[in-house]
């Protein structure tokens, strides 16, 4: 029996600002930007909305900053405020909205997030990792550069099958006039590209940029009778976690992507086969090719060999991440993901997968901490 | 003062990390033990993660470790390790079972290390902070 709430819930809009250096916004005036234009794609007043779901900024914390984001759009929700799970939350907090417009609790919902650590602060990125600051351990790109090596050490992992999905987000941006990096890459490219952590390159890293993004979700049967023009049904969702201390997982080289793509797909009632096309969180190049792993659509230790020869590109078996995703169209963590996942089941993405199977889209958070999946198809 | 001009500001440690470094500085690496469900671990904590206990042992470990995984860092993210790239931040684990980040010292970058790679301890200061440290054994 099909679960209830496949379909139940819709995105009926999306709605973003440009992406890339956006200097003099704040992160409500972006908020602000992204939401307008989420409800004029719904083709939705804003009155209709009692529900507002945010991100927070990573450049400028404040408590509380739902009600910021609430008053700048001089809404007062019913349900919202603010989720903390990093790069998951936009998806978590999509699961939330349906979950609370299913039993109730709201009825059109807002999931918006932006942020300017281009123009303002990375430093969220960088830090010391508490008292083993003491042994050199900083920043971000080296948690995700521990588990790349284990994965490397463990199954023949190579740099050049790290590259392969750096140069298929690389080519899928240059075809989005949207994206903020529109340059192609090649694989020498990225085998020329510096040392950030090894074995992580520049060239494995996202960018890192301004910019908001906004969705708009309600139920299928609001959406009928708003008369949305192209509503967008959530199929499944799921979550999925760790605890803090990277060092401490049993298995470095799984992650918590499998309980998460486990209850969506089940709630979705699909498997790998059945997905057409995927938007996969790519803060760095090994997370992808692990989310590939768990999401089963190849067996554990077999992502390296499944991204090789384009089979990751439009035109191959999975096309992934096909606006860019955080390597080449924004850095700004997960949302923009959502929004191709729904290009691409309204056929608009710039890099169209034929057929009608479903998309699925993973976000995730921290250093493989949190994970999210949305499974969105008709 | 370590590094060209800048000093590590670690948090203000909590008792036991507290417990952990002076023992660490008599050259002792130790770990607590649950006294209940006899769980061991590391980082220190005032409680087992594993049946959540408040009453635990110290025990020193032997010192054997291997290697579960590394990464070497080009770039500086703090003043303090500028002149000391490439270095490498290993995760070990001990023969008695904790984890815990570290550097494997004697070796350029990370040469020779693989997973598995046994190693021994090799206690060492940064600043006035005495650091678990390990070297090819
Ligand atoms: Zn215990």
């Amino acid at each position: 029996m099909a679960h209830s709430m496949r379909g139940a819930a819709v995105i009926a809009g999306i709605g973003q600002t440009a992406h890339g250096k956006l200097p003099g916004r704040t992160p409500l005036s972006m908020t602000v930007e992204a939401v307008r234009s989420a409800l004029r794609d719904a083709g939705v007043e804003k009155d209709a909305v009692d529900g507002v779901f945010c991100k927070y900024p990573t450049s400028t914390f404040a408590s509380m900053y739902g009600q910021q984001v609430a008053e700048a759009l001089g809404m007062r929700p019913r349900v919202g405020g603010v989720w903390d799970q990093g790069g998951a939350t936009n998806i978590s907090m999509i699961s939330f909205a349906a979950m609370c417009i299913e039993n109730g609790q709201c009825e059109v919902a807002i999931v918006t997030t932006a942020d300017n650590p281009r123009t303002g602060t990375r430093q969220a990125y960088e830090r010391a990792w508490g008292d083993d600051a003491a042994y050199g351990w900083f920043s971000t790109p080296a948690g995700y550069a521990m588990i790349a090596q284990r994965h490397m050490a463990q199954y023949g992992t190579t740099s050049e099958q790290l590259g392969a999905i750096a140069v298929a987000c690389a080519r899928h941006g240059a075809a989005n006039p949207l994206a903020a990096k529109r340059t192609p890459l090649t694989l020498q490219d990225h085998q020329a590209s510096e040392w950030v952590v090894e074995p992580l390159r520049r060239a494995d890293c996202c960018l890192i940029s301004d910019g908001g993004a906004a969705v708009v979700v309600m139920s299928a049967r609001r959406a009928a009778e708003l008369g949305v023009a192209d509503p967008v049904p959530i199929l499944g969702f799921g979550q999925g976690q760790e605890s803090w201390e990277v060092a401490l997982r049993p298995d470095l080289t799984t992650t918590a992507a499998s309980a998460s793509a486990q209850t969506a797909f089940t709630m979705a009632g699909v498997t790998p086969s059945d997905i057409r096309v995927a938007q996969l969180y790519d803060c760095f190049t090994i997370t992808p090719l692990m989310i590939l792993e768990d999401y089963g659509f190849c067996k554990k230790g077999q992502g390296g060999a499944f991204v090789e020869n384009g089979n990751i590109e439009v035109g191959g078996q999975l096309p992934i991440n096909t606006s860019g995703g955080l390597l080449a169209e924004t850095g700004m963590p997960g949302m923009q993901l959502v929004i191709e996942g729904v290009r691409q089941v309204r056929g608009t993405s710039t890099s169209q997968v034929p057929g009608d199977g479903p998309c699925v889209v993973a976000n995730q958070g921290g250093v493989m901490h949190t994970h999210s999946t949305l499974v969105l198809g008709r | 003062m370590i590094g060209t001009n800048s000093q590590i500001d670690l948090p203000e440690p909590s008792p036991d990390l507290t417990r952990f470094r002076n023992r660490l500085s008599a050259g002792r690496l130790s770990f607590q033990r649950c006294d209940e469900c006899h769980d061991a671990w590391l980082p220190p904590r005032d409680h087992c993660p594993h049946c959540l206990s408040p009453a635990f042992t110290w025990e020193d470990a032997s010192g054997r470790a291997r290697v579960v995984s590394w990464v070497v860092y080009h770039r500086a993210f703090h003043p303090a390790f500028a002149d000391r790239v490439p270095y490498n931040v290993t995760v070990v684990e001990l023969a008695e079972g904790p984890r815990l980040i570290s550097n494997v010292v004697g070796i350029s970058a990370a040469d020779g290390l693989a997973i598995d790679t046994p190693l021994a301890l090799a206690v060492e200061t940064e600043g006035d902070v005495p650091v678990a440290r390990f070297r090819l054994s």
